[in-house]
């Protein structure tokens, strides 16, 4: 009874967020978000939130991954990321940066056949952990680490 | 429509590196222009990779992903000179796709 009201409470949330969106002409009519974005996974503001959204729960802590990023990142716009799994079966990698607005950045599903690695960029906004989160056989797992954003510094 | 994409693919042994530079500015919908107004936001929210007509890889992406985003994958199951067509949406339903060939 208390999921069916917080579905509830969820879609109602969506629904007037998206006539909001329409209606400052962010978003065509007719236009709905691209076919399977996941939007309440994007739009979650915590892990907990992000992996619920993508229908998982709880990660536990691996050290399978093998998650690399800067320990200081002078250009809080450009930190390049890299992540590869080493857990069987891995389905799918994202990347969550903690205190951005919105921290779910990036789920890059892995097809069969495909290697479990990825190297992307992403924007930080501040001082955060950073999380790889790999999905593997329906579970979720996670590797965790601290860039330092220095903002228009001298590399201290 | 925007710039083209940059895709290089390469092949050592069994394993096809591609690397990916799209142009896109991504921008977030937090960022303020000169004129204190809101730029709204404006970013890539799929990105799909295939070969020979099978999915690879494929991506949905939130705004903080850098401006003129780059991607690094690998797969297997692909011959030189086969070609990677990578194809992105982004939120106002701008697509491109661009092709690169196995070398």
């Amino acid at each position: 009874m208390n999921l069916n009201r917080r579905q509830l409470l969820k879609s109602g949330g969506n629904a007037s967020l998206l006539a909001v969106l329409m209606g400052a002409g962010l978003l065509k009519p007719g236009f709905a978000f691209a076919a399977d974005w996941n939007k309440s996974a994007f739009s979650a503001t915590d892990l907990a939130g992000a992996i619920k959204g993508m229908g998982g729960s709880e990660p536990t802590p691996s050290t399978e991954i093998s998650f690399t990023a800067p320990d200081i990142a002078e250009n809080g716009a450009v930190v390049p990321v890299s992540i590869t799994s080493k857990i069987p079966n891995t389905q799918s990698i994202s990347v969550f940066v903690e205190k951005n607005p919105n921290p779910l950045t990036a789920v890059f599903e892995i097809a069969e056949g495909t290697e479990p690695t990825i190297t992307t960029r992403v924007k930080m906004g501040q001082t955060s952990n950073v999380y790889a989160l790999v999905k593997a056989d329906g579970k979720f797992h996670s590797a965790v680490k601290e860039v330092k954003v220095t903002l228009g510094g001298c590399g201290g | 429509m925007a710039d083209p994409m940059k895709i290089r693919a390469a092949m050592t042994d069994d394993v096809i590196e591609v690397k990916v530079l799209m142009s896109h500015p991504m921008e977030t919908g937090q960022r303020k222009g000169a004129d204190g107004a809101v730029v709204p936001a404006h970013f890539i929210q799929q990105v799909t990779a295939t070969c020979n007509g099978k999915t690879v890889m494929s991506a949905q992406w939130g705004a903080s992903v850098s401006k003129n985003p780059f991607l690094s994958f690998k797969f297997k199951g692909a011959a030189k000179g086969d070609k990677v067509i990578v194809t992105w949406v982004d939120t106002k339903a701008d697509t491109r796709s661009d092709e690169g060939v196995i070398a």
